[in-house]
């Protein structure tokens, strides 16, 4: 009795073996060859940020045009801001104060001189951000290659690191997000603001959307790049022409500098 | 002096689940509120990515601050060993305990993720005066609790003073904490400010102690407990006082805001232009808060009035309202000032265009939500004083232990004590 339920169980044992050797076998056969393509495809998001480098933006206010707000549209594209919708019944004054702006055109006067300067404000991407020392939880973070943004799952949308940022350059997402683009992940109730076209730093592309725009413009008014490199155009540059911080007093050390302010 | 007896609050239930039943009615429709912002998203409020904090952290930063204040009877009896205060102490903690309770809740309502606040409590940035507060605020409700069972409880007798002095300092770095938030932000010119902080101690104790005076007149009247003209004396002479310390740290902070060059705007602005702000300082800061109770409460016949002290307490309160709303709104509210010598003619975001101040209006949700809080920590402290021996049964002046004022005339035997 127990000899035949032993043989049985061994015939059974092997039967299985077989078929989970042979499954194995063809899992393996189907799913590599995936792997190994994810794997080189995803070679440089996979790579961690290094602090070799830091990325910035060099304004030069004297090639910025009046009237053009070609930077700000392609922000918008990029980042699927051009999707946000007024909520149902909100006057049109209410959401231009509650939208979410990540780049915006200012046009100044020197009360002095009367000089009229333009120039495009955002983020500015300090070496010590306000917004990350208030911070309650760390959600607003400075990446290794200078980039400050917010980490959307951390974010509890207390808004302090609107109130801390002395360039205003944050929003607060008001209404429920309808629309948004898969590189840019957006929700209400979190605070987001211009991240150096982030998701194109992952990809390793060499621009940024209001860099581009400005150059398709013909204007070049803005130039991205590393500022720990000697050799990039934004380094040549700063050698160049006279360039300045806003509200330089604070000593944020920005990554956003400005010719001609 | 006679042995202070404690007792719960026995008004009739009629009249008790009246009250308890308008307290739930302002709590549910604070919660209402709360579950419409939440649902709806912040549009539905008057803030905006120019004024970020609004009516519910007006609301939330007076009740928090209110109740460090609050706290400050306790402490006056145990640790400056005051024996007049001792009384209510007890009424003292549960009011602490209750207003930071409300004041909290409306701050944690408020947040973009609510639902996220478990992440607030479990993942820290300890550069961030914020994350401190958690644990600032967390620690007082822990602290005071502590504190009530020290001057309940005969076996908690020895640890009063120790514990009382630590709830004293712990109360201290609280209400310092509050004020920094906004001292600490360099960004906007009316903050950057290291006189906010002890500012801010300043308010509490008016704010807090003139809600606490209002709560004892209220419970002690409707039950027919007697308050004798000494305990007023002394609590409306202290009330007084603090008041008075608020508006010295007023015209500090503006006059050296108005000897700073680079300040100046702002000052221009807010004591002269500011429209509803300018309204709020010199009205409600310092006309209602300030310079009204001030007369009231050193009048010579006033003073006397306990209803006119009811009266000086609720103006005080008025005026912290109106003061919140300044410091954190209008502050907000004024542009940030980015090119110093420039002024903005076009922006694509509010970047005070010609000088103009920031758009903002509070909507009826906010208000709601705000009040709700309110709600919150009055209900605690009805229930509290309704089951627990939090108020004496008299606080008549041949009940209460001597008043050292004026002990040289009245008592002269009973000094040592």
């Amino acid at each position: 009795m127990t000899d035949k339920t032993d043989r049985a169980e061994n015939e059974i044992d092997s039967g299985r073996r077989d078929f989970i050797g042979v499954a194995a076998g063809m899992t393996a056969a189907v799913v590599a060859p995936g792997v190994l393509l994810h794997t080189v495809a995803a070679a440089p998001r996979s790579e961690p940020v290094t602090s070799d480098v830091r990325w910035g933006l060099l304004v030069d206010t004297a090639k910025c045009a009046d009237g053009c707000s070609a930077c700000v549209e392609a922000c918008n594209d990029e980042n699927g801001l051009n999707l946000q919708t007024p909520p149902e019944g909100e006057p049109d004054r209410k959401w231009d104060a509650q939208k979410a702006v990540w780049i915006r055109k200012v046009k100044l006067q020197d009360n002095q001189t009367g000089r009229v300067t333009n120039l495009p404000m955002m983020c500015q991407h300090c070496e010590h951000p306000p917004c990350v020392d208030v911070c309650p939880t760390g959600a607003s973070f400075k990446r290794a290659d200078g980039i400050v943004m917010v980490d959307r799952h951390l974010c509890i949308g207390c808004r302090y690191c609107m109130m801390a940022c002395p360039y205003k350059a944050r929003s607060f997402i008001h209404q429920d997000t309808t629309d948004q683009l898969t590189s840019v992940p957006r929700g209400k109730g979190c605070v987001e603001s211009c991240n150096l076209c982030v998701h194109r730093r992952d990809y390793g592309e060499a621009s940024t959307a209001c860099v581009d725009a400005c150059a398709a413009e013909g204007h070049h008014a803005i130039v991205f790049g590393d500022l720990k490199d000697p050799n990039s155009a934004i380094n040549q540059k700063l050698k160049e022409i006279p360039s300045r911080q806003i509200r330089e007093d604070l000593q944020l050390n920005t990554g956003v500098r400005y010719s001609g302010v | 002096m006679k042995r202070i007896v404690y007792r719960e609050w026995r008004i009739s239930p009629q009249r008790y689940w009246s009250i308890l039943g308008v307290l739930a009615a302002v709590i549910g429709i604070g919660a209402l509120a709360f579950g419409y912002m939440e649902h709806q998203g912040h549009w539905v409020t008057g803030m905006n990515n120019s004024v970020v904090w609004g009516m519910p952290h007006v609301f939330a930063v007076l009740l928090i601050i209110s109740a460090s204040g609050a706290l400050n009877i306790a402490s006056i009896g145990t640790v400056f060993q005051k024996p007049i205060y001792k009384p209510l102490g007890r009424l003292s903690g549960l009011l602490a305990v209750a207003m930071l309770m409300g004041g909290l809740l409306v701050l944690v309502t408020d947040l973009g993720r609510p639902e996220r606040l478990i992440v607030a409590m479990t993942t820290y940035n300890f550069s961030s005066i914020f994350a401190w507060n958690i644990f600032l605020y967390t620690g007082f409700m822990a602290i005071t609790i502590a504190y009530l069972w020290t001057m309940a409880d005969r076996q908690g007798g020895p640890f009063n003073r120790p514990v009382g002095i630590l709830a004293l300092v712990w109360r201290l770095a609280l209400t310092t904490g509050t004020g920094s938030i906004f001292g600490f932000i360099v960004a906007r010119q009316a903050f950057d400010a290291a006189i906010l902080g002890p500012m801010f101690v300043a308010m509490s104790f008016a704010y807090g102690l003139a809600v606490f005076l209002l709560v004892l007149m209220f419970a002690f009247t409707e039950e027919g407990r007697p308050i004798g003209p000494l305990m007023f004396r002394r609590l409306k002479n202290l009330l007084a006082l603090f008041v008075a310390i608020v508006l010295y740290f007023t015209l500090i902070y503006h006059l050296t805001n108005l000897y700073v060059e680079e300040n100046a705007g702002f000052e221009s602005w807010l004591l002269l232009k500011g429209g509803i702000y300018t309204f709020l300082f010199w009205v409600g800061w310092v006309l209602i808060g300030g310079l009204a109770p001030l007369g009231i409460l050193y009048h010579p016949e006033l003073s006397k009035e306990p209803r006119w002290i009811a009266a000086a307490c609720a103006l005080v309160i008025a005026g912290g309202f109106a003061t919140m709303y300044v410091v954190i709104i209008g502050s907000q509210a004024f542009p940030i000032q980015m090119f110093p010598g420039q002024t903005v003619l076009e922006s694509g975001f509010f970047d005070g265009i010609d000088g103009r101040a920031a758009p903002y209006w509070p909507t009826i949700p906010e208000v709601l939500l705000g009040l709700g809080g309110v709600g919150v920590a009055m209900l605690i402290t009805a229930v509290g004083v309704r089951v627990l021996q939090f108020m004496p049964e008299s606080l008549a002046d041949n009940v209460v232990p001597p008043c050292e004022e004026t002990l040289g005339r009245a008592e002269p035997e009973s000094a040592p004590a």
